[in-house]
């Protein structure tokens, strides 16, 4: 298994290297380093040489991906892509186009995304799990008739309208929860309630839906009615045969997320004013911080690649035929 | 605590549970969360009686605390860099430069801050020798400005200032590892304070040429102020000498025009005559800072942890900075060393009357903390606001009719709504213009030829900026006549302030000359019906805008009609802001769109605009459209070295008139703010220039208190409802369950 995992380490290398050369590229074409001075340096009064001095400080007065006046090597490390992003790969972030440091930022802000996210990944999974298995417990049944009509209801909706009414109607209405906000500690509860409540009933009509799915597939198989013949309740049936065997389609969609609940929720930290990495992604958008933007995507990436290494290996727990082979 | 539920009084009594499974079930199960609720509620709100929805601590409860918020985190909060209104909401408060502008008297007018008095220019020829204050400025060689500071000012508590049982600075030689666990300002032990002296304005003064700094001021100033040039270029010579990001010490180096007199005085030597330089000592850019926080602030390991000047101001206002998390929350604290500054007992008319003027001698600041909690969206904090949780707020467009009505003699009003909950509404002018610009380098809409002046004079007559106003802008704002606002020097009212291209003056106010005289002059221009009088095509022309989405189509359609009564063809060129600018830098658009803000009340700050040396094509300077009068140009250099008086409203005229006749911008509105506050903020009154208005407010936190109680109780009975409805639907479904488990296996 070890050897599979330093495999799949260095297979990681390459698309590393080909995530960030996407994301220089995409930055860059819309963006130019003139541009991004601008975006720091403000819109009055900004001289041609405040924005030169700007751009040379900061490494951006280079060429792009090929310096034709370097001699040797220097023709491609003299570039602005090989120097921002070869520390990335020894996750040195380094300091933001404003001047602050993206490594403590995120150290930081990473707890407050993850106050939300984990437990609305928890909950949700739970709630969505017991929802599916209810109504593939109740099959062809009214329960599960309407049950379909309610998801297929909620997947309609646009997650903003749960956002927005939900801070209307818990928050302005019933007056039970602070609307937005954020508070560190034990305090931070009050300010948690209603953006978990949302992330969870947004998330119900979809993923109710694909474990109901998953479930009914695992049910019409002749395993289950062999357990069914020797007479065993419907709820061992369930729990026992169905939601274990059903767990590797499960697995496959919840263990590649797990490492990416750090990363936040972009509208979500915005509406509730969470000052999580979320957040600090679009802030980063909009103010044209190219420096943030990278670190952001390269360590989505690589959260994203150790979540499907976790999904591997997540596989051999639940299914012994599975071998790292 | 109370608690409003109707169910409280509709528990079901012992006898319940002799019923039926079923209704055991139902009402089991509702008690049951109703009590979580409860529990819940009450851990939330630490059974204080506090609002359950309260986002502030409970411990703030009665506290003399004014609650505002802040949609983006400052960029800079360091004097010499800050440029934008929303870094000056605090740096204003925290920073204390010579002069201030007084609070409610208009037209707006300068007073001493930290300075002893407003300093009045000595001027001096080429050969030294003093001139008289009403010299002529081609004789004036230097402007001497001697600032006087009052004794005893003292610089908030501060750990880089802070000192040891030996009388050395206790943070200036940290060592590896003095730095662990230390976060922000507050953690360090030790703060320390001292006397404000002349020096740190000097200091201040050479950090604009600090070469790492890119204070966006540098150039102007270096354009006046004397020496300032010569020593950015030595510090950038310094610098490469340094390690990079190494202390570049300004203590050695030395600014010609600017010298400390004496500990309290000191002298700022300005080239030629420059009368809107005194405007600049009440900006943050002129705030005195000491060059022991530079000091501090530059040793290694701070950077690393963001610990800079520009996050953690050093100043001697009312206000210092406790709490700068701006993913969150930043609060400002009461300095405990401000003192010396009282109430003005002096307004305009009308403000004895409305009681501004009530606390006149009394020490400010009155309020001990403001709070700024992070607010990215305006929907959840306008419900804060209407909680009560937010004293002040804003309206914008989606809310605009929920907070305000116009009556029937067409005058702002708020709504009942608001009324009931004791709301003020405030409305002022803002000192700012908005414009579509034309690119005079234009061959179609541009140049100085009687057919581009028609041309553009029929645009200016076809585009309703009346009606714009009433659609778009709910009737917040004012059509503009010119480009100097009201309440600028050089602004006139009435007839004598009206545009004769554009409007006529009928039954005592300016109307909209018709749509007929605007085709005429079209045709005169050489596109009758807007079609091309030699090639018979329609006039085509394009205009460039950052606006995207659904609000700005509406807009832009809009403009599109103004223009299709002209037989004119309009083009959007929507483009990002990037793009946009790099496209009016190179003269690449025909028409645009634009704003200006004020940086201080004089007609030179909005008549620049127009200067044909400061186009941004030939020079990069703010002349977007790259207009050029020789006349204007000439009356610009006259105008803007002189002081208010009769004679410069003359020229002001004069080339307001030019401008009205070469229209090189259809002058389209000022906006008009509106603000509103709750009955228990007092002392509110809207200033577009001053930006350290906090000192004056004052809350009644008692009042607040009550007032969100009243208005937030939590409403539980909807929760129960729900709970009931969701176990009924459980019912038979637990039933079929049963059913099921007990059947036998079909056949």
């Amino acid at each position: 298994m070890i050897s599979y995992i330093i495999r799949r380490i260095f297979y990681a290398i390459p698309i590393l290297v080909g995530v960030n050369l996407i994301t220089f590229a995409l930055f860059f074409v819309v963006n130019t380093p003139d541009d991004m001075a601008r975006a720091q340096l403000g819109v009055k009064r900004v001289t041609p040489e405040a924005i030169g001095k700007w751009k040379e400080e900061r490494g951006y007065h280079k060429p792009l991906l090929y310096n034709a006046q370097a001699a040797g090597r220097g023709a491609v490390t003299e570039t602005i892509f090989f120097e921002k992003s070869v520390k990335l790969f020894v996750f040195d972030f380094g300091r933001s186009d404003q001047g602050r440091d993206i490594g403590y930022d995120i150290r930081t802000r990473m707890w407050a995304s993850l106050a939300i996210a984990l437990p609305v990944f928890l909950v949700g999974l739970l709630a969505y799990i017991t929802f599916a298995l209810l109504m593939a417990f109740f099959r062809a049944t009214y329960v599960d008739f309407w049950g379909v009509v309610a998801c297929v209801l909620m997947m309609s909706i646009s997650g903003l309208f749960y956002i927005i009414g939900g801070q209307y109607l818990v928050g302005k209405l019933l007056n039970v929860v602070p609307i937005s906000g954020y508070d560190e500690g034990a305090d931070a509860l009050k300010f948690l309630i209603l953006p978990v409540l949302i992330g969870v009933v947004s998330g119900i009509g979809a993923n109710t839906r694909w474990y109901r799915t998953i479930f009914l597939e695992e049910i019409s198989k002749d395993y289950v009615r062999t357990a069914r013949a020797k007479g065993l309740s419907e709820i061992r049936v369930l729990f026992r045969h169905v939601l274990q065997n059903a767990m590797i389609p499960v697995l496959t969609g919840v263990v590649v997320v797990i490492p990416l609940l750090f990363m936040g929720s972009l509208i979500a930290e915005a509406f509730f004013g969470i000052p999580g990495l979320g957040s600090y992604t679009i802030d980063a958008i909009n103010s044209q911080d190219f420096a943030v933007v990278r670190a952001m995507v390269f360590l989505g990436s690589v959260l994203y690649i150790i979540g499907l290494i976790l999904t591997d290996i997540s596989y051999t727990l639940v299914d012994p035929r599975v071998r790292f082979e | 605590m109370r608690f409003l539920s109707p169910l409280a009084g509709r528990r079901p009594g012992r006898g319940a549970s002799d019923h039926t499974i079923p209704r055991v079930v139902v009402f089991g199960m509702a008690s049951f969360l109703h009590r979580a609720a409860l529990v819940a509620a009450a851990l939330v709100a630490g059974c204080s009686g506090a609002p359950w929805n309260n986002p502030h601590p409970v411990s703030q409860s009665g506290g003399n605390i004014l609650y505002s918020s802040f949609s983006e985190r400052p960029k800079h909060l360091d004097p010499v860099q800050s440029y934008s209104s929303n870094e000056y909401a605090f740096i204003g408060n925290i920073y204390q430069p010579p002069l201030q502008y007084h609070y409610f008297k208009r037209p707006y007018e300068l007073i001493p801050y930290s300075a002893t008095e407003v300093p009045r220019a000595q001027f001096y020829d080429a050969s030294g020798r003093r001139l008289p204050d009403t010299a002529h400025a081609r004789d004036v060689a230097y402007s001497d400005y001697v600032i006087h500071i009052r004794p005893g000012i003292l610089y908030q508590p501060h750990p880089a200032l802070a000192t040891d049982e030996q009388g050395r600075h206790a943070y200036h030689d940290l060592q590896p590892g003095d730095l662990d666990g230390i976060h922000a300002i507050g953690d360090f032990r030790r703060t320390g304070t001292r006397e404000l002296v002349a020096a740190d304005y000097v200091h201040q003064l050479k950090r604009l040429a600090h070469p790492r700094l890119h204070s966006p001021i540098m150039q102007l100033m270096g354009e006046y102020i004397v020496g300032l040039k010569e020593l950015a270029r030595e510090l950038a010579e310094s610098a490469k000498t340094l390690p990079r990001g190494g202390f570049l010490d300004l203590t050695r180096h030395e600014v010609s025009g600017v010298q400390v007199l004496d500990r309290h005085t000191y002298r700022i030597r300005v080239r030629g005559k420059y009368p809107q330089f005194v405007y600049w000592l009440a900006m943050p850019f002129f705030s005195p800072v000491p060059p022991e926080a530079d000091r501090f602030y530059a040793q290694p390991g701070m950077a690393e942890k963001n610990i800079t000047l520009d996050w953690f101001p050093v100043g001697t206002g009312p206000y210092m900075l406790t709490v700068n998390n701006p993913n969150r929350q930043m609060v400002l604290e009461r300095n405990p060393n401000y003192r010396g500054e009282t109430y003005p007992g002096e307004g305009e008319p009308g403000d004895a009357e409305a009681g501004l003027l009530r606390d006149a001698g009394k020490s400010l600041p009155f309020i001990d903390k403001i709070v700024y909690s992070l607010e990215k969206e305006q929907i959840p904090y306008w419900n804060k606001f209407l909680q009560g949780y937010y004293d002040a707020s804003g309206i914008s467009s989606d809310t605009f009719d929920q907070a305000v009505q116009f009556t029937g003699q067409g005058d702002v009003t708020l709504s009942d709504d608001m009324k009931k909950q004791g709301i003020t509404l405030l409305t002022s002018v803002s000192a700012t213009v908005f414009y579509l610009g034309f690119n005079m380098l234009d061959p179609d809409v541009g140049g100085s030829t009687e057919r581009g002046r028609k041309l553009r004079h029929a645009i200016s007559i076809a585009i309703d900026q009346e009606e714009f106003i009433s659609i778009f802008r709910n009737g917040r704002g004012i059509p503009s006549q010119g480009p100097i606002p009201p309440g600028i020097f050089g602004y006139r009212e009435g007839r004598e302030g009206i545009n004769p291209y554009v409007y006529e003056w009928a039954d005592g106010a300016p109307r909209r000359k018709s749509i007929e005289q605007a085709k005429a002059l079209l045709a005169e221009a050489g596109y009758p019906n807007g079609r091309d009088a030699k090639t018979g095509q329609p006039l085509l022309l394009n205009l460039d805008t950052t606006a995207t989405g659904p609000d700005a189509k509406a807009r832009l359609d809009w403009y599109a009609k103004q223009f299709q009564k002209l037989g004119v063809q309009l083009a959007i060129r929507a483009t990002d802001w990037n793009r946009f600018q790099d496209k009016v830098r190179k003269g690449n658009v025909q028409m645009y769109f634009l704003g200006w803000h004020a940086d201080y009340p004089d007609p030179e700050n909005f008549l620049f605009l127009l200067h044909g040396p400061q186009s941004k094509v030939r020079t990069s300077g703010e002349n977007a459209s790259n207009y050029e009068n020789a006349e204007f140009d000439r009356l610009f250099e006259q105008m803007k070295n002189m002081y208010n008086s009769p004679e410069r409203q003359r020229i002001i005229d004069r080339m307001v008139e030019i401008l009205r006749h070469d229209a090189p911008w259809v002058w389209s509105f000022f906006p008009k703010d509106y603000t509103l506050h709750h009955a228990w903020v007092h002392n509110r009154k809207p200033n577009e220039m001053a930006n350290n208005g906090l000192k004056y407010q004052r809350v009644d936190p008692a009042l607040r208190d009550r007032m969100r109680r009243e208005w937030n109780q939590p409403v539980l009975w909807p929760l129960a409802v729900l709970a009931a409805v969701l176990a009924v639907s459980l019912v038979p479904a637990v039933l079929t369950f049963r059913r099921r488990e007990r059947q036998t296996a079909k056949a």
